[in-house]
C-alpha cells in the first residue's frame, strides 16, 4: 500500500463533500468533548476519540463536532467525555471506552437518550473552591 | 501510569502546546531495537529553578490545574525510562523554548507497548491551539528505511477545521495510510 499523497487526500475530501451534502442533516449540532489531560491519556482517551470518529462515520452522523480539552476534574472516572446536544442538558460521561462511545452516539446523539450508567457530574463549586481539601 | 509509549508522547506534546509555542517539531525515529522521540518547541521555556523541579511529581506550574499540587507527566516518563534503561533529557531556556528527548529499548521485557500511533498523531494534530506542528516519523528495519512527514498547517488548509467529524475522519484515513505504508517494511523483511 502506497502512502496517500496530499493530492489524493484532496480528491478524497472532494468526493466526501459530495456525499455529505446529499445527507439529510437534521439541523441539530451536537458537541462531543473528550478530556485529554494526563489522567485521560493514561486511561485511554485516545482510543475513545478514535471510537467516536468510527461510530459517527458508521452511522453517517456529520452534524457533530469532536474536540479535545484538558482534565475536567473527574480523574477517578477517566476517560471522561462531555456531550452537548440541543434540547438536552450538558452531560459528562465517565469511564468511557469504545463500547460506551458507541452507546453515546447511538443513544444520546441519535435518540436524545442518556447513557445513564456512565453519567457523572463535575465536582461541586464548593469543592473546587477549597481546592479539593 | 501511562499504558503506552504513545501516551508519553501525547503528554509531552501537550506540555509544548501549553507553553504557548508557535511552532512544535516532533521526531519519532524507530529501528529494530529502539524508538526515540524528540519534542521541540519555541514556547516560553523554563527557568533553571523550574527545570530542576519538573522531575518532582509534587511540583506543577499550576497552569493546567490551578488548584492541583501534582504534575505527573514528566515524572511518569522518567520512571518508565529508568525502568527499562532508556534515555531522557530536557533542555530549556526561558523565552527560547524546550527540547525533550526520550528513548526506549524495544527489546526490553518491561518496555511499554507502542500504542496507536495513528490515534496519537490524530489527537496531536487536532489538539486545540494556534501552533504549527511538523511531525517526522521514520522506521528502519535491517537495511530498509522509510519515513513520512506531516505538517499540521498543510492539513488544516486542505481539510478545514479539525473540529469537523468529516475532517477528522479524513485526517485519520491519511495518517493510517502513512503508518500502514511505513510498517510494510516489516512485511518486506519477513517475506
Amino acid at each position: 500500500m502506497a502512502k496517500m499523497t496530499l493530492e489524493e487526500l484532496r480528491k478524497l475530501r472532494d468526493t466526501k463533500k459530495g456525499e455529505i451534502q446529499k445527507r439529510d442533516i437534521a439541523g441539530k449540532d451536537s458537541q462531543i468533548i473528550v478530556g485529554m489531560g494526563t489522567c485521560g491519556i493514561a486511561a485511554g482517551a485516545k482510543v475513545v476519540l478514535d471510537a467516536f470518529l468510527q461510530e459517527l462515520d458508521a452511522h453517517k452522523v456529520e452534524n457533530v463536532s469532536v474536540t479535545q480539552t484538558g482534565c475536567m476534574g473527574l480523574c477517578y472516572v477517566e476517560p471522561t467525555v462531555e456531550v452537548l446536544t440541543p434540547g438536552m442538558p450538558p452531560v459528562i460521561y465517565g469511564k468511557v471506552d469504545a463500547a460506551v462511545a458507541k452507546a453515546i452516539v447511538e443513544d444520546h446523539i441519535m435518540r436524545n437518550k442518556m447513557v445513564s450508567d456512565h453519567v457523572f457530574d463535575r465536582p461541586s463549586a464548593d469543592i473546587l473552591k477549597d481546592g479539593g481539601k | 501510569m501511562h499504558a503506552s509509549l504513545c501516551d508519553f508522547l501525547s503528554d509531552i506534546f501537550q506540555n509544548a502546546v501549553e507553553s504557548n509555542a508557535g511552532s512544535i517539531r516532533v521526531n519519532i525515529e524507530e529501528n529494530d531495537t529502539q524508538i526515540s522521540f524528540l519534542i521541540e518547541d519555541n514556547g516560553k521555556g523554563m527557568s533553571e529553578e523550574v527545570r530542576t523541579r519538573v522531575t518532582d511529581p509534587f511540583y506543577t506550574d499550576g497552569v493546567k490545574h490551578a488548584k492541583r499540587k501534582v504534575g505527573l507527566g514528566i515524572p511518569f516518563l522518567i520512571q518508565a525510562v529508568e525502568a527499562v534503561e532508556g534515555a531522557f533529557s530536557l533542555e530549556s531556556e526561558v523565552g527560547q523554548g524546550t527540547k525533550v528527548f526520550f528513548s526506549f529499548p524495544l527489546n526490553h521485557i518491561d518496555c511499554p507497548p507502542m500504542g496507536s500511533m495513528v490515534s496519537t498523531l490524530l489527537s496531536m494534530i487536532s489538539f486545540p491551539g494556534a501552533y504549527d506542528l511538523l511531525v517526522y516519523r521514520s522506521l528502519t528495519v535491517a537495511d530498509k528505511h522509510d519515513s513520512y512527514e506531516v505538517n499540521r498547517a498543510e492539513l488544516e488548509e486542505l481539510l478545514g477545521s479539525f473540529e469537523s467529524v468529516g475532517a477528522l475522519q479524513l485526517l485519520r484515513t491519511y495518517l493510517q495510510s502513512q503508518e500502514t505504508a511505513l510498517n510494510e517494511i516489516r512485511n518486506r523483511i519477513s517475506h
